[in-house]
């Protein structure tokens, strides 16, 4: 059986991974944008410096090769389901018996003036990063639109190269539509404290030509003028699928999966960026534009693929980010504001760069989330607590579980019991340090 | 998306180092320390040395720290890599080739021409490089300075002033800052002030902290005389070296893996993560690099085993009921060797699975060269092993081993294979411990569940060429022989995906398989 994955994203590969640990399918892996995976997280790092384009390819490349992953370079243009059988941009054709579209995501446009001008660019591929490598050079300015996880990142990648950044934000507070008040208030400060030119509650009204095809400029909708010489679209990103449409793939935002994420076609599967869940989870998305998720529906329907058919349930939801020097990490569900039938517990540090939130379920005490900054959790001890819908008092008694910072680190977790008699009036002892051994111990009751 | 191939542009980014005033007059400052050095080497006659050397050590130790602070200082507290493979120095270009050089040719004067540094032989006064640092040396000691003294000077100088800048880099990670005191406290302390101030005393010189196999000749003849002839200290001196290889290394190890001597107390591991930091990201991370690694530095550990053995029986062969080994010693010692092995075969079964039955073959094959070079020089009453004298074995290896390899390859390829080129494919106690941590240590590196982004920063700045990411994006703890414990791979995550732990549960277990997602009746988990 020849199994045909488009996309060598996190998505594609981990497909591609699974289904050689399952089987002895012939697997080919194609893609438009590289010739090996790379890691796309690790594109900022890149242009720091800090990496080499090398350095953010998670397997040499003897590696596909040894475990009989083709891999293939071509961008496909069309899908004949009948004939099963794809075309791609030079005309070649390839026989699929499955077919796996993993092809990710592109970079938001909002229809403003200008918007296609030279050097208006987002970040999501290679090309993009070479873009804005290019459009860097001699750089005397960049305006960055867009208020989320990709705008701070480019924000940064433009400071550390000493380019001046203006960061147009929509929103009040940065990514606040998914940070709590307090974390997001945090963001804002530390952004201002790298020396960015941070504009909350400002929107691109237009980007002005420079006389030569490229951007010169940006009008805010405040009526304010920026010279710059590069504008970074960071609005967020959308399923890359225009070269479906037309086809016989059910589309809408995304291409439309059931939970075996197969599509409406027979032997068409999507995974990642660019399928959406007919049916997804409650309080979830139907899509999910984050690495894990990826990575999670490659690997279940690797399973799938190889006649072991899984249901694709992502679990509790967790993700991670780093703002400039503040590392975020979010286990369970913390909504922006916190819903009447639910209560914070929030600890933030005197120096307002670290802090920690608990949320809880006012009537039975059942964890819901933790939220991060600066600060380092456990993820399968968090997950489990969640999972067991733990009681906060048990949580909080047993906090040190969960500590995930490197040795030495001060241990925060006494402030929370702090916070918590403040609020409840209850004084509880703290039960558990910081340590493997009874990490160990606890994750091995799960078993039982 | 069009199919564009990406240009060579974002191999190499066009970034421009741009240095500030504090920097800029720092380098200023330091190589006009270095142009005083250089002046006395090439045998320029300096009026006032006192003042000369004293003015280049600041002006070099100044300028170092200035551009250290310099470079970090009024930036907020975080990881530091902007720019680092922009660089020509950290990145293998012009810069890196010149320092190689330049660093290599001073290894190689230092062993092998140390009357070019201006040495003086047979009694004759120091001139040059050599006589600069008699006055320091004088003042510490109360002898003229040797090549050593000069070498053990700069050496000290290079952990404390890069060590500061170090500290100030991580300032924000207080397991970084505390190691980095560590090594330079044992450095600066054990290492140089006390030995010198001993030799003041009319005391032996020992190095507490330098340990056999790395301290090759502790067990020589000449080296235990010297020791023994100044009585109490120096059999005490003995002791405690015995001791430290035989209850407080593998006790150490044991709790907390090979880094509490590797990364916080070794000289070697002192320049390495300071002076060696700049080049920790040039380490070879590849499959090729590593299954050489692992031939390489066994292969020494096996000829400095073989080297003392062929020492402890020229001793003990002239003189049979000698002091410090005798036929009861040589059991104990054994038995203590082979007895460990058991008992780590009937405790431990599960750190041998999944070994690869090369790497079995190959422990067994070592480990019958050892015996039966040990047995045929004991029973044959012969001194030799194998019929080689031991003083060949011993030149051979103080040749190869002590001076080319640890100390030429070892410090002058810094800029070309990172930092720890000795420490992972030459240092016989590295294989030691490594070999204790790998199958005898609660020490490991916990991942977290599935937050691994697979970046790949943490190979990237493992020192050892160690490829972390490819356990971490797969949440296997890493368990691994080479593993110096320096924390950077924990401190460059910007997911916060590694912790350096210690448990004696499940050590080999979690470090077993792929774990990062499981699917279970209720979706996708982390197995525990």
């Amino acid at each position: 059986m020849h199994i045909v994955i488009i996309g060598n994203g996190i998505s594609g590969i981990t497909a591609a991974r699974h289904v050689r640990k399952l089987s002895e399918h012939q697997i080919t892996v194609i893609s438009a944008e590289s010739g090996y995976f790379f890691s796309r997280t690790a594109l900022m790092y890149v242009y720091m410096g800090h990496l080499r384009l090398q350095d953010t390819q998670p397997y040499e490349n003897w590696f596909w090769e040894k475990n009989k992953i083709a891999l293939k370079r071509a961008l496909i243009q069309k899908i004949d389901h009948h004939a099963q059988v794809l075309t791609s941009h030079e005309g070649e054709e390839i026989h699929y018996d499955k077919l796996v579209i993993a092809t990710g995501s592109k970079p938001n446009k909002f229809g403003w003036p200008g918007q296609n001008l030279g050097n208006v660019h987002g970040l999501y591929s290679l090309q993009d990063l070479e873009a804005m490598e290019q459009g860097s050079q001699g750089l005397k300015r960049a305006v960055i639109v867009g208020g989320g996880l990709i705008g701070i990142e480019m924000a940064e990648m433009f400071h550390s190269r000493h380019i001046p950044v203006t960061f147009l934000v929509r929103e009040p507070s940065f990514w606040n539509h998914i940070l709590p008040h307090e974390e997001s208030e945090m963001v804002n400060r530390h952004i201002l404290e790298h020396g960015i030119d941070l504009r909350l509650g400002t929107e691109l009204q237009e980007i002005l030509d420079d006389g030569q095809g490229k951007a010169g400029a940006v009008l805010t909708k405040n009526g304010e003028r920026v010279d710059c010489a590069y504008v970074g679209l960071t609005v967020g990103v959308t399923p890359n699928i225009d070269w479906l449409k037309g086809s016989a793939l059910e589309i809408n935002r995304g291409i439309l999966v059931n939970k075996h994420l197969e599509t409406n076609l027979p032997n068409v599967y999507a995974i990642g960026d660019c399928a959406a869940l007919r049916e997804p989870q409650p309080g979830r998305k139907a899509i999910e534009a984050v690495w894990y998720t990826g990575r999670m529906m490659g690997e279940t329907l690797a399973h799938t693929l190889c006649g072991q058919p899984k249901v694709y349930d992502p679990g509790i939801w967790f993700n991670s980010a780093k703002f400039f020097d503040i590392e975020y990490q979010v286990y369970g569900q913390i909504l922006p504001k916190t819903p009447d039938d639910q209560a914070n517990l929030y600890w933030e540090h005197p120096t307002g760069k670290k802090s920690i939130r608990l949320v809880y379920e006012k009537s039975s005490g059942a964890i819901k989330g933790f939220n991060l900054m600066g600060v380092r959790y456990r993820q399968e001890v968090c997950e489990k607590w969640l999972r067991e819908k733990t009681h906060v008092e048990t949580v909080l008694q047993n906090l040190g579980l969960a500590n995930f910072d490197p040795e030495f680190y001060p241990q925060h977790e006494q402030h929370l019991l702090e916070k918590y008699e403040q609020q409840s009036g209850k004084k509880l002892p703290l039960r558990q340090k910081r340590g493997l051994n009874a990490v160990l111990k606890f994750l091995q009751k799960a078993k039982s | 998306m069009s199919q564009v191939e990406p240009s060579m542009s974002l191999s190499s980014p066009r970034m421009h180092l741009q240095l500030n005033l504090g920097q800029k007059t720092g380098l200023v400052l330091g190589f006009s320390g270095l142009l005083l050095q250089i002046l006395a080497f090439a045998g320029v006659a300096l009026p006032a040395p006192v003042l000369v050397l004293t003015l280049s050590l600041l002006g070099m130790g100044g300028g170092i720290l200035l551009y250290g602070w310099a470079s970090y200082q009024g930036k907020p507290a975080g990881i530091k890599n902007n720019g680092v493979w922009a660089n020509s120095l950290s990145n293998r270009g012009l810069w890196g080739w010149i320092s190689t050089l330049a660093i290599t040719a001073l290894y190689v004067l230092l062993y092998f021409f140390p009357q070019a540094l201006g040495q003086g032989s047979n009694g004759a006064a120091n001139t040059g490089l050599v006589g600069l640092f008699d006055p320091l040396s004088q003042f510490l000691k109360k002898q003229n300075a040797s090549q050593w003294f000069v070498y053990g000077v700069l050496y000290t100088l290079g952990i404390l002033v890069m060590g500061f800048k170090f500290i100030w880099k991580y300032r924000h990670n207080r397991y970084q800052v505390i190691r980095t005191c560590s090594v330079m406290f044992f450095q600066t302390g054990i290492a140089f002030l006390l030995p010198e101030f001993m030799q003041r005393l009319n005391q032996p010189y020992y190095d507490f902290k330098n340990m056999w196999p790395l301290d090759y000749d502790f067990f020589e003849e000449n080296q235990m005389q010297y020791l023994l002839q100044s009585g109490g200290v120096g059999l005490f001196m003995i002791v405690f070296g015995v001791l430290m290889i035989f209850i407080v290394s593998p006790v150490l190890t044991y709790f907390y893996g090979k880094r509490w001597y590797c990364s916080w107390v070794c000289g070697c591991g002192g320049l390495a993560e300071t002076v060696g930091d700049p080049f920790r990201q040039l380490s070879n991370k590849t499959l090729k690099a590593w299954q050489l690694e692992r031939w390489l530095i066994h292969a020494v550990l096996v000829f400095a085993v073989l080297m003392t053995l062929a020492t402890l029986f020229a001793i003990f062969h002239k003189n049979p009921t000698g002091y410090y080994v005798n036929s009861l010693g040589m059991a104990i010692i054994s038995a203590c060797i082979f007895g460990g092995l058991a008992l780590l075969l009937w405790f431990r079964p599960q750190a041998f699975k999944g070994l690869n039955p090369q790497v079995k073959v190959a422990a067994t094959a070592i480990l019958a060269v050892l015996v039966l070079a040990s047995a045929s020089g004991y029973f044959l009453g012969n001194p030799d092993i194998f019929f080689v004298p031991s003083d060949w074995l011993k030149a051979w290896y103080g040749f190869f081993i002590g001076a080319i390899f640890s100390g030429v390859i070892g410090v002058g390829f810094y800029p070309l294979f990172g930092s720890r080129v000795w420490c992972r494919f030459g240092c016989p106690m590295a294989a030691i411990l490594g070999l204790q941590q790998k199958f005898f240590s609660r020490f490991r590196i916990t991942t977290n569940g599935g937050q691994c982004i697979s970046c790949g920063n943490c190979s990237t700045y493992c020192e050892m060429g160690i490829d972390v990411r490819a356990y971490a994006q797969k949440g296997q703890d890493i368990v691994r022989a080479s593993c110096v414990g320096c924390g950077i791979c924990a401190a460059v995550c910007p997911r916060g995906v590694l912790r350096l732990e210690n448990s004696a549960l499940d050590v080999h277990t979690r470090a077993g398989e792929e774990r990062v997602i499981r699917f279970g009746e209720n979706g996708a988990f982390i197995e525990a």
